[in-house]
């Protein structure tokens, strides 16, 4: 391993960090930053999801160059980013599927938090943070979809924006307000770019601040018990930094499928008719990631209450560390939450699938029972399972655990973290 | 938690089929071979071309292919020439006019997009009893089913069951959704005489036809395959050192 302490530098780097510690802070945050030793692979999509973020950022910069925002243009745009600009196909596969890889990783991300209670005390506002980006990243890609102009961008963009036409009283002005017009038209299309443009590095600051706080107290993990002593930890690097690596490769393989062999599979064929107002397509359906939202906009008769439960079931996810009420962070210490976890799961895949058909029979019923379901799980079952379950002990530290488990061969185990 | 990881994604798998569909709606039409399926599939150059005389003769009466371009048609394995010469044979307005300031036709380059039938929508619902033919430089990816669906569409056609009430001016197509279809059946046998002496039958020409508008719609196909052969061979490479070294690094603190 090489000499990073300050004193191994260079002496221009010295002279640079002494001004400013950039090189410092990067040593402490990224180097030597102690890291629980017993993080399982479900840790790997935090930097996966971070990386994700500039893969999108960078494809979507080159895609500006040759994107026309304009509903006479638009569509034409795209298709010649397709045929006539080198590589413009694999930039925009690569955007467009990178787009379902995104929201894929965070949503995997989302949950291993809700397993291992990675929201509890002290780390509430890096959750509530996460929730923000999560919110940020729904924005984006809905005008981030809208921006091809083809039928569903068009149409999911008036469905979308007309949600908003069920609050009372000044619905249909702010929905004016958004459109900029009396229908979603060419200053729609020009807004959307903008914000679409906007919003990520927006996203990028919230991410800024997800990770101070995550430094803060340092990782959760798969015990969900704090780092107590030395041997707990080990250095970031190039303990996670490997593991990451490994993991970022594997993940870059099933991206690579979908952009190369598969890019027109998360998309809808619907997508490459060119927008048109007069028309309205069969079955207007958002984007995968989205449709659990639509399931439960959808399961309720009433507008306005389905506005406000397809938003509150996101919201909800803010006060999720106030709502469990179990002093025990990880679910393999709680024998009851253990499997309402996997219920939720289950219940927001059915809920993807009620989101995906078109709302008849028993399609109607499981979006009910299951929209119910979700937020029984999180207002009722949360609090009441935290005080009601008797969880199993706690290992008395990580070190300890993983000896347990890792046998013998732990012999030398102490030696790199003696330096800690 | 590995064993609940699986059903979730047993479950996901099931999310993801779509619900049985009722026999009163369209039935999806078969599958058929293409040359183009598969990580290592390219075009038949030879059915492309087909492909395009059926597009030329028979469907660009009614349907543009607003997204090409003459110099496309190379990637088809025509040459230099041949493009130009095919090109010629359209009339098409200059972009620019005139040094008088009049608009002039000429005959058409391959730099210019392949010009449709009509000047505009209205003139093609105008000519097709009030329909408007699609365009077809994308309709494989524009279709839910591609190239089964068109093929199925072009050969579909059928004399309605009893009791069926066909509009007037409409067809019986067994895979259009609704069965009411404007497009009269486009093809017929020996409709166009293939200079490969290939016998053009319609499932013959609709293979062909398929062919050439799946090219029309993904052209880059062929790189597309060809690149993320690579680049998976270099990640599973890569995905494999990162273990090695995972498992070394690693090795002390397990």
């Amino acid at each position: 391993m090489a000499d990073t302490r300050p004193g191994a530098m260079s002496r221009i780097i010295r002279w640079i960090d002494y001004r400013l510690p950039f090189i410092q802070a990067l040593n402490h945050e990224l180097n030597e930053y102690p890291t629980p030793r017993n993080l399982n692979y479900w840790w790997n999509f935090g930097s996966l999801s971070g990386i994700m973020l500039v893969v999108m950022i960078a494809t979507g910069v080159f895609l500006a160059m040759q994107y026309t925002p304009s509903s006479e243009a638009a569509f034409d745009s795209v298709e010649r980013i397709m045929r006539d600009v080198n590589y413009g196909w694999l930039v925009r596969y690569a955007h467009s599927s990178g787009a379902s890889m995104f929201f894929a990783i965070v949503y995997i991300h989302l949950f291993r938090g809700l397993y291992y209670g990675s929201y509890k005390q002290p780390r509430e506002f890096l959750w509530i943070l996460g929730v923000i980006i999560l919110i940020l990243m729904i924005a984006t890609a809905f005008m981030g979809y809208v921006l091809p102009w083809g039928q569903m961008s068009y149409w999911a963009a008036t469905v979308i924006t007309n949600l908003f036409s069920a609050i009372p009283l000044i619905g249909q002005n702010i929905v004016t307000f958004l459109w900029g017009g009396f229908t979603v038209g060419d200053p729609t299309l020009h807004r959307f770019y903008a914000l679409h443009y906007l919003l990520p590095f927006i996203i990028v600051a919230v991410v800024g601040l997800h990770l101070i706080a995550l430094h803060r107290f340092g990782s959760n993990n798969p015990l969900g018990i704090d780092t107590k002593r030395p041997q707990d930890t080990i250095p970031f690097h190039p303990y996670y930094t490997i593991k990451d690596l490994f993991g970022l490769a594997v993940f870059l393989l099933i991206y690579a499928y979908f952009v190369f062999y598969a890019p027109n599979s998360l998309l809808a064929a619907d997508n490459y008719i060119p927008a048109n107002p007069m028309q309205t397509p069969n079955h207007i359906v958002p984007e995968w990631y989205l449709l659990p939202y639509y399931a439960i906009l959808r399961a309720v008769p009433n507008k306005l209450l389905g506005v406000i439960m397809a938003f509150g079931s996101i919201f909800l996810l803010f006060i999720v560390p106030w709502l469990d009420t179990s002093p025990v962070r990880s679910a393999r210490f709680r024998p009851v939450y253990k499997w309402v976890f996997w219920l939720l799961v289950i219940d927001v895949i059915a809920l993807g699938w009620v989101g995906a058909n078109p709302p008849e029979g028993l399609v109607v019923t499981v979006g009910q029972i299951a929209t119910l379901y979700y937020f029984v799980h999180f207002l009722i079952l949360f609090p009441v399972i935290g005080k009601l379950e008797r969880p199993k002990p706690l290992p008395a530290s990580i070190a300890t655990a993983v000896l347990q488990t890792g046998g013998a061969r732990l012999g030398g185990a102490g030696a790199p973290l003696a330096k800690s | 938690m590995r064993k609940p990881v699986l059903a979730a994604l047993a479950l996901l798998l099931l999310a993801l089929t779509p619900p049985p569909a009722s026999a009163e709606e369209t039935p999806s039409p078969p599958h058929q071979q293409w040359s183009f399926e598969g990580i290592f599939g390219t075009y038949d150059r030879a059915a492309a071309q087909r492909g395009f005389q059926v597009y030329k003769e028979v469907c660009s009466a009614c349907h543009p292919v607003k997204h090409l371009y003459f110099r496309d048609l190379a990637d088809l394995g025509y040459s230099e020439d041949e493009v130009k010469a095919i090109a010629s044979t359209y009339q098409v307005t200059n972009e620019q006019p005139n040094d008088q300031g009049q608009m002039f036709q000429r005959p058409a380059r391959p730099s210019d997009p392949i010009p449709g039938p009509f000047p505009n929508d209205q003139a093609a619902r105008a000519a097709n009893n009030g329909a408007l033919p699609p365009d077809l430089s994308m309709i494989v990816k524009a279709r839910d089913g591609g190239p089964d669906y068109v093929f199925g569409i072009l050969t579909g056609y059928k004399d309605p069951p009893a009791g069926f009430n066909l509009l007037t001016g409409m067809n019986y197509n067994e895979y259009f959704p609704g069965h009411q279809i404007a497009m009269p059946p486009p093809l017929a046998d020996n409709a166009v005489t293939y200079a490969d002496g290939t016998s053009a039958t319609v499932p013959q020409m609709a293979h062909d036809v398929v062919t050439f508008l799946a090219w029309a719609a993904e052209p880059n196909l062929e790189p597309r395959h060809r690149t993320g052969f690579k680049v998976v061979l270099f990640l599973i490479v890569t995905a494999g050192v990162f273990y090695a070294a995972k498992r070394k690094i690693w090795a002390a603190v397990h």
